[in-house]
C-alpha cells in the first residue's frame, strides 16, 4: 500500500496521534517540537486524519519517482481518526501513539466506546517495542496496557485549583475494569480528572508528566509547569482552555519520548499559534474575529466557557452542518450548555445546514432574544459582521468552518490569515 | 390553582445518550410556557419507584455496557413498580436503549439475554457487530401527523401478535428496517427509537405527553397553543434531510443488489 511505502522511507519513523478530542491540535503541537529539535515533520493537515488522507499527505511530499525525498531528518506526525487508528498503525508501524481522550462522539460512525477501546487493545497487542503515550485523566485510556516490550507514558493534571465544573456530560463514569461507578477527587472538564474505583482499586495511574502550577489567563493562554523526572519546567501556553493544557502535556510527552529534550520541547510550545480552527484568530473588515471549531458538548462547552470568561456579552456565530465529517446527528447540541448564554450575550446568528436546528436548541436554552437565523453561511457573515461591536466569535462545526474559512479569507484578503495555517 | 406536573426520569446518569436532555427541556420548557410547574425527578440505579410521586415517565438511550445494569435494576420490585403505574395509565416515553429494555427482552451482540419490562410485546435482537446499524434521519407517520428524528440503533425490533405500532415508517428504517413500523405504544406509553432530540422538534407529541399527565393527576389538560414557528422550522428541515437519505439508499440498494 502507498501509505506502508512510503511511511518506511520516513527516516525517523512516525508518531500517531489519535482520540476523540485534541488529536489535531496535540500533531500540530508535537510536530513543533520535533522541528525545534531540528528534525522535519511530515504532518497530514487538519481533517484529513482518515487512511486516504495520510496517503495524500505522503504522496505530495514524494519527489516525481515516487519517493520521499532522501533525508535523514524526516519524521511523521499523523493524526488519526480513532477507528483508523489500528489500520494506521499496522500501515506505519509508529514509534509512538498518542492516545489523547475518548468521548461519545460521532456514534452513527464508531458504535460505542467499548467497541473502540476494545480495538485500541487489539492495535496495542501489535505495537511490538513501541511508546505508548496516554492521557492519564481519561479512566479509559489510563487503563490501556503498554505493548509487548514496549512502555507507557502517562500525562495529566495534578492540580486542584484547576478542577472545573463537575456537571459535564460525564460519558465514561464507569470503572474499566470492573464496571462501577467511578469516584472523582478533582473533574478538569467532562470525566476528565483524578479518580479512583471504590470497588476494585482501579485509579489514575502515576503521572510521569504532571501539570501543575496552572494559571489561566482567558483567552490569551495559560502559564503552567510541567514536573517531569523531579524536575519543573515552566511553558506559557497561548492557547486557551484547561483542554488545550492537556494537549500540550501529550505533545510533550511525545516528543520526549522520541528524543526532543525537554527544554527544546516546552519552548517549542510557547511559541506555538492555534491549529486550524482552534482558536484562531483573524482581522476582517476592521473587526476582530475569533474562531473555535466545536464537534462535540465537552468541546462546545468549553468554548462558551472561555468565551463568556472574556467577554460580558458575547456576539457569536454559529455554524452547524451536519456533513458526514461532522457527524450526521445533530443531537449533540442539545447537550450543550447554551443555558449559559441566557444571562448575557450580544447579537447571535445561527448558520449552517442546520442552522434551524440551533435556533431550536437556543429556543429551549431561554435565549430568544437577538437570534437571528441566516442558513447561507455568506449571507450569515455579512449579517454577523454588520451586527453589533466588538470581537466575533465564530463557533462552526467542521465542514462549516472550511467554508467560513473560504468567506472571510475573501474578506480578509490577506495572504498573513493562511500563515497561520501551517506550522 | 396553579398546575403542576412531575417527570421522573429515568437512569438520568446512565441512560443520557443522543441529546435526550432536550426530551425533558422540551417537556419542561413547553409546560412553563404555559404557567404549568414542573418537577424533574431523577430516579436512577437503586432508586425506589414510586408512582404516586410521579406523573409521567421518560427513559433515553445508552450503551449496551450499562444496558446490563439498567436489566438487573429493573428485575424485581422496581420493575413491577413500573409494569403496574403503566398499567394503570401513567404516560411514559422510553428511547432506543429503554425502549428495547421495555420490551419483552433484547439479546446484545454479545453477552447473554436481557430479560425486559414487558411494557411492549416486542423482542429486540442484535445481529452483530458487523451488521449495519440502522442509523440516519427519520421520519415516521403517527397517526397522520409526522415525527422526525434521528434514529442509530444495532438491534432489530419485532412486534409481538400483542403489540401496537407508534407509526408507520415514511423514510428510514424503524423498527426493524423491513416491515415499515416503528416503535410501539401500549395504553399510554410510547417506544420508539427516534431521538435527535425528539420532543423539541415534535410539539405534538410533546403536547400529547403533557396532556396525559394533567389527565393523569385529574387535573385540567387543556394546553394554550403556543408559537411554535422555529419548532416548525427545524422539522421541515429535518423531514427533508430524511427524505433525501432515503432516495439516497435506495439508489445504493439499486446498484448493490446482485442480479
Ligand atoms: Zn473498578
Amino acid at each position: 500500500m502507498v501509505v506502508a511505502g512510503l511511511a518506511g522511507e520516513l527516516a525517523c519513523g512516525s508518531a500517531l496521534v489519535t482520540g476523540t478530542n485534541g488529536k489535531t491540535t496535540t500533531a500540530r503541537l508535537l510536530a513543533r517540537a520535533l522541528h525545534a529539535s531540528g528534525l522535519t515533520p511530515v504532518h497530514n493537515t487538519a481533517g484529513s486524519n482518515l487512511m486516504r488522507g495520510l496517503a495524500a499527505t505522503l504522496a505530495s511530499v514524494a519527489g516525481p519517482a515516487g519517493h520521499l525525498p532522501a533525508s535523514r531528518r524526516t519524521i511523521g506526525v499523523f493524526e488519526v481518526d480513532e477507528a483508523v487508528a489500528p489500520h494506521a498503525a499496522r500501515a506505519v508501524r509508529p514509534r509512538i501513539v498518542v492516545f489523547t481522550n475518548l468521548f461519545r462522539d460521532q456514534l452513527d460512525r464508531y458504535a460505542e466506546l467499548d467497541t473502540v477501546a476494545a480495538l485500541w487493545r487489539g492495535m496495542i497487542e501489535e505495537l511490538h517495542g513501541a511508546t505508548i503515550v496516554l492521557n492519564a485523566d481519561d479512566p479509559l485510556i489510563g487503563a490501556l496496557p503498554a505493548p509487548p516490550a514496549g512502555r507507557r507514558l502517562l500525562y495529566g493534571i495534578a492540580d486542584p485549583a484547576a478542577a472545573g465544573d463537575p456537571s459535564g456530560a460525564a460519558d465514561s463514569i464507569w470503572c474499566p475494569r470492573c464496571g462501577n461507578r467511578l469516584e472523582f477527587r478533582a473533574v478538569w472538564f467532562a470525566h476528565l480528572g483524578d479518580y479512583g474505583c471504590p470497588e476494585c482499586g482501579y485509579a489514575r495511574p502515576p503521572l510521569d508528566f504532571a501539570a501543575v502550577g496552572v494559571r489561566p489567563c482567558g483567552f490569551e493562554g495559560s502559564d503552567l509547569r510541567v514536573r517531569l523526572d523531579e524536575r519543573e519546567i515552566a511553558i506559557r501556553l497561548p492557547l486557551p482552555g484547561i483542554y488545550n493544557v492537556s494537549n500540550a502535556l501529550a505533545a510533550l510527552a511525545g516528543a520526549v519520548a522520541l528524543g526532543v529534550p525537554s527544554e527544546v520541547a516546552a519552548r517549542a510550545l510557547t511559541d506555538a499559534t492555534a491549529a486550524f480552527g482552534r482558536a484562531e484568530r483573524l482581522t476582517v473588515a476592521g473587526r476582530e474575529v475569533a474562531i473555535l471549531l466545536v464537534k462535540n458538548p465537552t468541546g462546545a462547552d468549553q468554548a462558551l466557557r472561555t468565551i463568556l470568561a472574556e467577554e460580558a456579552t458575547p456576539h457569536l456565530l454559529l455554524a452547524l452542518n451536519d456533513r458526514i465529517a461532522d457527524g450526521r446527528d445533530v443531537s449533540w447540541i442539545w447537550d450543550v450548555d447554551f443555558e449559559r448564554l441566557a444571562a448575557r450575550h450580544g447579537p447571535i446568528t445561527v448558520t449552517g445546514d442546520r442552522a434551524d436546528e440551533l435556533a431550536l436548541r437556543l429556543k429551549y436554552a431561554g435565549v430568544a432574544d437577538g437570534v437571528e437565523v441566516q442558513p447561507d453561511p455568506e449571507r450569515a457573515v455579512r449579517r454577523a459582521l454588520a451586527r453589533g461591536e466588538g470581537r466575533l466569535y465564530i463557533l462552526p462545526t467542521y465542514t462549516a468552518l472550511l467554508t467560513l474559512h473560504d468567506i472571510l479569507a475573501r474578506q480578509a484578503g490577506t495572504a498573513r490569515f493562511w500563515e497561520r495555517r501551517e506550522p | 390553582m396553579t398546575r403542576a406536573i412531575r417527570i421522573g426520569h429515568l437512569y438520568p446518569d446512565v441512560m443520557n445518550l443522543y441529546g435526550d436532555r432536550g426530551n425533558i427541556l422540551a417537556l419542561v420548557q413547553r409546560a412553563r410556557w404555559r404557567g404549568i410547574q414542573v418537577d424533574v425527578v431523577p430516579i436512577s440505579l437503586g432508586d425506589p419507584f414510586r408512582a404516586e410521586t410521579v406523573d409521567l415517565l421518560f427513559a433515553g438511550g445508552d450503551q449496551d455496557r450499562e444496558q446490563r445494569r439498567v436489566a438487573a435494576d429493573l428485575a424485581g420490585p422496581k420493575g413491577d413498580a413500573i409494569r403496574a403505574a403503566i398499567e394503570a395509565g401513567l404516560p411514559a416515553l422510553v428511547v432506543c436503549g429503554s425502549y428495547q429494555l421495555f420490551g419483552q427482552r433484547y439479546l446484545p451482540a454479545e453477552g447473554p439475554e436481557l430479560p425486559g419490562l414487558g411494557v411492549f410485546d416486542v423482542v429486540t435482537e442484535h445481529p452483530g457487530v458487523n451488521v449495519v446499524r440502522c442509523v440516519g434521519n427519520i421520519v415516521v407517520d403517527w397517526n397522520g401527523s409526522l415525527l422526525v428524528g434521528f434514529e442509530n440503533h444495532g438491534g432489530r425490533t419485532y412486534l409481538g401478535p400483542r403489540a401496537a405500532p407508534l407509526g408507520r415508517v415514511v423514510a428510514g428504517y424503524g423498527n426493524n428496517g423491513q416491515d415499515g413500523t416503528e416503535g410501539a405504544r401500549y395504553k399510554n406509553a410510547f417506544g420508539t427509537y427516534l431521538h435527535g432530540s425528539l420532543l423539541p422538534k415534535n410539539p405534538r407529541l410533546t403536547d400529547e405527553l403533557l396532556r396525559l399527565a394533567l389527565q393523569q393527576r385529574g387535573d385540567d389538560p387543556t394546553l394554550a397553543a403556543l408559537d411554535d414557528s422555529v419548532e416548525e422550522a427545524a422539522r421541515r428541515v429535518a423531514i427533508a434531510r430524511a427524505r433525501a437519505e432515503r432516495h439516497a439508499q435506495r439508489n445504493v440498494g439499486a446498484t448493490a443488489r446482485p442480479r
